[in-house]
């Protein structure tokens, strides 16, 4: 299967493509990695006249520190985020779940920024994302604005980029100290989550002092399971003490029932998940 | 159509392509590099795996355009001087492919892994190959064999 015809451009800056996505209208597609927009025009879900390729724009790629915070451009790859110190040193949880995205062939193509606008609710980067209290920056004609996690993801598939917008770079607060874990329940190898909890807790002496979970695949967009993360905080890192704070991991989500497993199957794994990544987080 | 230039194989090619010709059709068809198979139509089955810029893609997932400027290594460009790649032979001798359908992509990727990380465990080869498909050899000679080349100690990722 090949994609019905486009005409193709590779701006070299984000001026010039803004610029050919503005020309271009509601009939141009941006187009990151591909490993989700490629499959999309091979199979004809969707034919723009116009793929507008951030491939050849050096300035969205790669991790730099800005005092307090990791930025990391859009375009930076999975494999070259996994491959920066920073990203495991102030954000464990992410290089923890980037490990879990898919295949090394796809990871050596797929960016963190094309996933996080791509959105799918069953994708591993929005969790840890979110858990990390992440700030999307995003451009347009109108110039830059910073949207924070809890308003970035909207919908299935639907996030605050709107038509002529790109994003250019996410903003973690650095979580330096935390531990951080990703566990992805899956049946085989190599498949998307049917559920998984990205967990980044901080220890101190014994007892967890901050908390973040994320839930992946538990709704129609990434979750906080902001009732684990209360009950977590001043308890001890035992497994009995985590245990128990994680029960709640399901309260106020709405999973999906498909093929892979009902919503009830999902509200069970989800406090099993939460306390193996909790308990991992803690311990590391 | 738009023009590119895309070394294969240690040859540069230069090319009228249509903006969505995947770079597998344009190795096939235009280079001829046929060595190169499509397995799957959803991207999972990493028969059509290549090396660009000395990482594994699946180049059924790419653009040819997208490596405009860019250089493949596909199967065919391991062996020197008629002799084969130690991955190819280590494929050989322990009888890691039956039918032979996932083994172009299956050694472009173990040779990745080995790239990545030149002592793995029997685990890390497994993980790393999970985005190629075999359905012959229940993959236990393929890990064998990458074990094999990785007691050799021997990577050569200069080749490819
Ligand atoms: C076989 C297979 C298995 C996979 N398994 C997993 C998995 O287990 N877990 C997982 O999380 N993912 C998985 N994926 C998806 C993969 O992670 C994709 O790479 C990712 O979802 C999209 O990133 P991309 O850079 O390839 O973006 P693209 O595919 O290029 O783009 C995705 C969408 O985002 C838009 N877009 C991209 N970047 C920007 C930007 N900067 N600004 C505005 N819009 C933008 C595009 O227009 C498009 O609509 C899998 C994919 C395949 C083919
Ligand atoms: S043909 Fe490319 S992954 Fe199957
Ligand atoms: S040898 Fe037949 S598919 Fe692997």
């Amino acid at each position: 299967m090949i994609p019905a015809s486009f005409d193709y451009v590779a701006p070299t800056s984000v001026a010039e493509a803004l610029t050919a996505l503005a020309e271009a209208g509601d009939d141009a597609k941006v187009l990151a990695g591909g490993q989700s927009l490629l499959p999309i025009l091979r199979m004809r879900l969707n034919a723009p006249e116009k793929v507008v390729d951030l491939g050849r724009i050096e300035e969205l790629r790669g991790v730099r520190e800005d005092g307090d915070h990791l930025v990391i451009g859009a375009m930076t790859t999975y494999a070259d985020a996994l491959a920066s110190a920073a990203v495991s040193e102030h954000a464990a949880v992410l290089h923890a779940a980037l490990k879990e995205v898919a295949d090394p062939q796809i990871r050596h193509r797929g960016t963190v920024g094309g996933a996080l606008v791509h959105a799918d609710p069953a994708g591993d980067v929005g969790a840890p994302a979110l858990a990390l209290g992440t700030e999307f920056v995003i451009t347009g004609s109108g110039g830059e604005r910073t949207v924070a996690a809890s308003d970035f993801f909207q919908d299935l598939f639907e996030t605050a980029v709107a038509e002529g917008e790109l994003l250019t770079a996410i903003r973690i607060p650095k979580h330096t100290g935390w531990g951080g874990h990703y566990e992805k329940f899956v049946r085989v190898a190599h498949q998307w989550s049917i559920v998984a909890v990205a967990a980044t807790v901080r220890v101190d002496g014994g007892t967890i002092a901050e908390a973040a979970i994320g839930l992946t695949n538990m709704g129609s967009t990434p979750l906080r399971a902001t009732a684990v993360e209360a009950a977590l905080v001043g308890a001890s890192a035992s497994d009995e003490a985590i245990r128990e704070a994680c029960a709640a991991a399901a309260e106020g989500t709405d999973p999906p029932s498909d093929l892979n497993g009902s919503a009830d199957y999902r509200r069970a794994l989800a406090p099993v998940l939460t306390r193996r990544a909790v308990l991992a987080a803690a311990g590391g | 159509m738009t023009r590119i230039t895309v070394t294969v194989d240690g040859t540069s090619y230069s090319d009228e392509v249509e903006p969505r010709m995947l770079l597998v059709h344009y190795l096939r068809e235009v280079v001829g590099k046929t060595g190169t198979v499509i397995g799957c139509d959803t991207s999972n089955c990493g028969a059509c795996t290549v090396h660009l810029d000395g990482r594994s893609v699946k180049s059924c997932n790419v653009l040819a355009v997208q490596a405009d400027g860019h250089e493949v290594t596909t199967i065919e460009g391991l062996s020197q001087n008629g002799e084969l790649h130690p991955m190819q032979q280590a494929f050989h001798e322990c009888h890691a492919l039956q039918c032979g359908y996932c083994t172009p992509g299956m050694i472009m990727q173990a040779i990745d892994v080995l790239n990545d990380n030149p002592d793995p465990s029997e685990e890390e080869i497994r993980v790393g190959l999970e985005g190629n498909l075999c359905r012959c050899t229940g993959y236990h000679n393929i890990v064998r064999a990458v074990q094999q080349v990785a007691g050799q100690g021997e990577t050569s990722g200069a080749r490819s």
